[in-house]
């Protein structure tokens, strides 16, 4: 393997409801930032069935180049034919490193690309970086439910490969004046050929999604049992925020698994985030550290949580919590009430 | 009559696992050694599925020899046999040649009994990859269904199966031609209470074991540390954040305060 044949940091493009997915977005910023310290293009790879028009968005944040393709068997995401379209652009133009949003379609999608190539791949990073002189990519990402942080390189192969967490990376401002290069690439796929078939798609109904919410009230194991996990509940309620949840919380069934905030669960950036009776194992805490305003409560001064909030309460959930929700009660129909005033002063 | 086999792996509980402070090294001997819980459901689907219709369940594992214990946990779930590849070889391998050694053990199993469905849990809870199911399903050209959380139908004979597999908002309802091989979620089952002559046969069960020269065309520049792309070069607790500020006084005290921090940001409660 002649490793100066490959060059370039790609991004895979992951297309989710018409548009770009966020991840990749955020991607595009971190892998710009690589290609910058390594004088060398970042490109997209956009697979799916009318998504041309999608390469201008990884332009405005930061794409040189798009590899586009474009065809209907690409109107489900499905393992087969999407390997086979990476695999070929990946043969046809080598990269020296491909990034991938640590989403269901992206892992599913790395995997398998790992093994055909054959190339090592990172599950999981949380942290990138790469060696500008010899183009080592340094992925960094918490192991063992996440008591440790692991450094992983791919020293004798190429690509090298990482799946990245969701809102871990910073997306870069977007900029509608940047284009960029469009390559359009065909693949001979027929559809008798493929072994699965997608017969249909069914979209629940939102549930509070706890990735998109401004303020979220998460719960741990201090809360003792389901019944005083309720407090959570409450104080979320009041506040108008979601629910989170440690991990063993939800391992000990008081709440859904997709209220989990960490990293097996769901990476959150809230702009108040509590955190009540958790003791804040890193694992939990690499899925909320980039909350606006974090606030832990928890009875143990020693709990690691208290490293890292903002402020911090040592103190009794069960007269904490209620005491709040009682004054937030009392507290929040007064800023309404005031915004309610200036709106009509603005009126009159 | 259905062969599946369910790949599963003993994994250190990381609930319970302490890290040494002085060295940053994990104490691997203050976890206990479990079945790894996604493949528990792994385990417990495939049982199910040869109870709705006929079968095999096989389990296999790659592991040091301690490891049979939880290949005893899966006869205990009600799986029929045990394989084991274990091996000073397959040592340090990342899930490249992880998938790689398991492929050669299964081609070995489906020589002696084909094989109709591969099922792994989603992912390990100490790797946290979900990458190994996925690769075995690339080396043995089957298709690779990820997050299954339902299995709606298997017919062998016409060589199909439905599965609802997970997504962010939602499901897809996908059908695969036979064989496959699915990852699962863990909302796809309730783990079953093993039954009594379930658990005597376990305590006697002794599983197949191969060592790497039991396997076929194995390429031993594939296996273990060698056969592994990826090296972890440094391994690092995670840098302690500076800490926040505690907020001092009476509970009362407290609590006014946090109501100031919070209430500031007025745009959130208009």
């Amino acid at each position: 393997m002649n490793f100066d044949d490959y060059r370039g940091i790609w991004v895979y493009l992951e297309v989710k409801d018409g548009n770009i997915a966020p991840v990749s977005l955020e991607l595009l910023g971190a892998g710009r930032q690589l290609a910058d310290k390594r004088k060398t293009e970042l490109a997209g790879v956009l697979i799916g069935s009318s998504v041309k028009q999608l390469a201008s968005t990884a332009f405005t944040y930061g794409a040189d180049v798009v590899y586009v393709y474009d065809n209907p068997i690409f109107v489900y995401y499905r393992t087969e034919p999407y390997m086979r379209a990476l695999l070929d652009c990946c043969e046809k133009h080598k990269p020296e490193v491909l990034l991938y949003g640590a989403t269901p379609t992206g892992k599913d999608l790395a995997s398998a690309i790992a093994t055909d190539l054959p190339t090592g791949l990172t599950a999981d990073t949380t942290i990138l970086d790469i060696e500008e002189d010899t183009g080592l990519l340094l992925a960094s990402r918490p192991a063992f439910g996440g008591n440790i942080m692991a450094t992983i390189l791919c020293k004798k192969y190429r690509p090298q490969m990482a799946t990245v967490r969701p809102k871990v990376m910073k997306a870069l401002p977007p900029d509608p004046s940047r284009t960029g290069k469009i390559v359009e690439e065909h693949i001979e796929l027929r559809e008798e050929d493929m072994r699965t078939k997608v017969l249909e798609i069914v979209r629940e109904a939102k549930k509070a999604r706890i990735d998109e919410a401004d303020i979220i009230v998460a719960g741990g194991k201090g809360m003792g049992s389901k019944e005083g996990f309720q407090l959570i509940h409450q104080l979320a309620e009041v506040l108008g925020g979601a629910v989170g949840a440690s991990r063993d919380v939800v391992e000990a069934g008081w709440i859904d698994h997709h209220h989990q905030v960490g990293q097996t669960g769901v990476t959150v950036t809230p702009k108040i985030y509590f955190a009540i009776g958790i003791s804040g194992a890193i694992q939990h805490v690499v899925g909320m550290q980039n909350s606006e305003l974090i606030i832990a409560i928890n009875k143990d001064p020693n709990a690691p949580i208290f490293q890292s909030c903002h402020y911090g309460i040592v103190g009794d959930a069960f007269e904490i919590v209620p005491l709040l929700i009682e004054r937030f009660k009392e507290e929040i129909p007064k800023v309404k009430a005031a915004a309610d005033v200036k709106e009509e002063i603005r009126h009159a | 009559m259905l062969h599946i086999v369910a790949c599963i792996k003993q994994v250190p509980d990381t609930k319970i696992i302490k890290m040494n402070p002085k060295t940053n090294t994990m104490d691997r001997a203050s976890a206990p050694a479990i079945l790894n819980p996604y493949d528990a459901h792994a385990v417990e689907e495939a049982v199910r599925l040869k109870k709705k219709y006929g079968g095999t369940v096989s389990v296999l594992t790659m592991g040091p020899p301690p490891a049979v214990k939880a290949i005893k946990k899966c006869i205990e779930l009600g799986a029929d046999e045990g394989y084991m590849i274990s091996d000073r070889a397959f040592a340090g391998a990342d899930t490249l040649a992880t998938s790689y050694a398991l492929t050669k053990a299964l081609e070995k199993i489906a020589k002696q009994r084909p094989i109709d469905l591969v099922i792994c849990g989603k992912m390990t809870i100490d790797g946290d990859t979900g990458q190994v199911g996925p690769g075995i399903a690339r080396r043995l050209h089957i298709p690779p269904l990820t997050g299954v959380k339902k299995v709606v139908e298997i017919n062998k004979e016409k060589g199909y199966a439905i599965v609802h597999r997970k997504l962010e908002d939602g499901y897809e309802v996908v059908r695969s031609t036979l064989p496959c091989l699915f990852t699962v979620e863990k909302d796809i089952n309730d783990i079953s209470f093993a039954p009594l002559p379930n658990m005597i046969k376990a305590a006697r069960y002794q599983p197949t074991i191969w060592t790497a020269d039991d396997l076929e065309d194995v390429d031993r520049k594939q296996l273990g540390l060698k056969g592994s792309p990826t090296i972890v070069s440094k391994v690092w607790a995670p840098p302690k954040p500076e800490g926040g500020e505690l907020l001092e006084g009476s509970t009362k005290e407290k609590v006014e305060q946090l109501l100031s921090l919070v209430l500031v940001k007025k745009e959130l409660f208009q």
